[in-house]
């Protein structure tokens, strides 16, 4: 268990490293790139909007109830969802369901093409699967993830709003002065920056899954279960150490 | 002349290949004959380095390719090779003819506008119509699979096609046309052949040389007719099909 969690970390990181020198010494593949950031942006967009726009409904309705029945008045429920979602729950509810969707579908396809040869075909053929296949979903993740954090705090503020407003009866101006009199650029960098990290990791467990596969249609099942559970577990243990490392560093 | 020395490659404790020696002659067919599971397989991705083989040399032109480690040498080394795999291996998410030119990106200078005439032209080569570019290799069947497959290595003109198991899998027709193209190619462009398979009518068809591959050694070399003649019991057995034999098949593996 333990040395097998550590042959993939090695494997894991040689990729990495192998990317690198890659990107360094090949032409980027631009028609990938571009292909791949927008069925992941596509495939993501919908279930991000969904997910975080009743997660900013459901902060709202329970920063509301309780600080209604401590203070009487339900105050500082823009605050509480704005933060919660721009620091925290934005970049981790993206990270998550884009693992789910397009990271699944990454492993699936890389990990088909392993079991059928298709990578090997690649050697054959005068590139490799690093500059083919990896490098272009690296730069798609680490290119859509955070464009999709930022519409996933959009929607969740809209969705606070709306029960803030209609649920609550907080008027729509405090609502959103209780967001910005008290969010500066460095809350609003905090969650940017997790969501970087986040791509790059699900981007590197995905792929490495995917080219890693072995043993037919099993082995491509296994290994995509595999990637988005490592992904949606990682998130959520790095998260707290991103916000213990940042927070240190007065972000 | 591609030359084989002594070579050794194991999968754990599993010895595959334990000394094979082979010379493959330039701008002919070489069969290479063998059991399920005997390394035939392992020996050609030896050849094209798609596998690092642990001892021994192989050698491509007077040079030794066995130990090349550096990416682009070791790219150089694959370009001298065609390989056709066994399912074909054709891209599922391109078109056939993507499929077709995708090499001539990488391994040749041919500007793009030329790419669809290329393709119009390598598929006509293994026999099929221009239209067929447009389609999905899922909408293929097994025999247009491998035409394509092929088309797609003619296509950057290697100097020696690696072939593994064409015939596999293929109804007895089109067996035969596959082995009618693999002499077609030695023809018209003289292309060397190394062909991996177990349909004896086939190999006695194509080859001018075969290699009997028996636990990890070759141990018979020669030509078809010399394989139609022999007497030693273990080439005797697999030339003829027989169950009865000294080759004892592992069903399980110990």
């Amino acid at each position: 268990m333990v040395t097998r969690w550590m042959d993939q970390t090695g494997g894991a990181a040689n990729m990495v490293r192998a990317a690198c020198f890659w990107l360094v010494r090949s032409r980027f593949e631009f028609d990938q790139f571009v292909r791949q950031s927008v069925s992941v942006g596509v495939e993501s967009f919908g279930v991000t909007a969904l997910t975080s726009l009743f997660t900013g409904m459901v902060l709202a309705l329970q920063a509301g109830n309780t600080i209604g029945n401590i203070f009487g008045d339900p105050i500082y429920v823009g605050t509480i969802v704005a933060f919660s979602l721009i620091r925290e729950l934005g970049p981790v509810l993206t990270g998550v369901v884009v693992a789910g969707r397009a990271g699944a579908a990454v492993t699936a396809h890389i990990g088909t093409m392993a079991v059928t040869e298709q990578l090997d075909a690649l050697y054959t053929l005068g590139t490799n699967p690093i500059q083919y296949l990896v490098i272009p979903r690296m730069f798609a993740f680490l290119l859509t993830m955070p464009v999709l954090t930022l519409f996933s705090n959009l929607f969740g503020i809209v969705g606070g709003y709306l029960v803030a407003v209609y649920a609550l009866k907080v008027p729509g101006e405090v609502y959103l002065s209780d967001i910005t009199s008290f969010m500066d650029v460095n809350d609003f960098m905090h969650g940017f920056l997790k969501s970087f990290v986040f791509a790059f990791l699900v981007a590197t467990v995905c792929c490495y899954k995917g080219v890693s596969t072995r043993g037919g249609a099993e082995g491509v099942g296994k290994s995509t279960t595999g990637a988005v559970v490592t992904c949606i577990v990682m998130i959520l243990v790095l998260d707290y150490f991103l916000t213990a490392i940042l927070t240190a560093f007065g972000i | 002349m591609i030359e084989i020395k002594h070579l050794k490659k194991s999968f754990g404790s599993h010895h595959v290949l334990k000394d094979v020696n082979l010379n493959i002659e330039d701008g002919k067919v070489t069969s290479i004959l063998g059991g399920s599971g005997s390394g035939k397989s392992t020996l050609i991705k030896c050849m094209i380095r798609l596998l690092d083989c642990d001892g021994g040399q192989i050698i491509v032109n007077g040079r030794d390719i066995s130990r090349v480690q550096d990416p682009f040498r070791l790219a150089a080394v694959r370009r001298h090779f065609g390989y056709l795999f066994q399912e074909g291996a054709l891209f599922d998410s391109m078109t056939v003819g993507e499929n077709v030119s995708f090499g001539l990106k990488y391994l040749t200078d041919v500007p793009q506008e030329r790419y669809t005439a290329i393709v119009k032209e390598k598929l006509a080569m293994v026999g099929l119509k221009p239209q067929v570019a447009d389609l999905n290799p899922s909408e293929l069947s097994g025999g247009m699979r491998k035409r394509v497959s092929l088309a797609r290595v003619l296509a950057v003109s290697p100097k020696c096609i690696l072939y593994d198991e064409p015939t596999t899998g293929l109804d007895p027709i089109m067996s035969d046309i596959i082995s009618d193209l693999i002499l077609e190619m030695k023809k018209k462009i003289g292309v060397t052949s190394v062909v991996i398979t177990h349909d004896m009518h086939s190999a006695f068809k194509i080859s001018d040389y075969i290699a009997f591959l028996h636990e990890g050694n070759i141990m018979m070399y020669g030509t078809p007719e010399e394989f139609k003649k022999t007497d030693n019991p273990y080439v005797r057995q697999f030339v003829d099909g027989s169950s009865q034999g000294p080759i004892k098949m592992k069903l399980m593996r110990e």
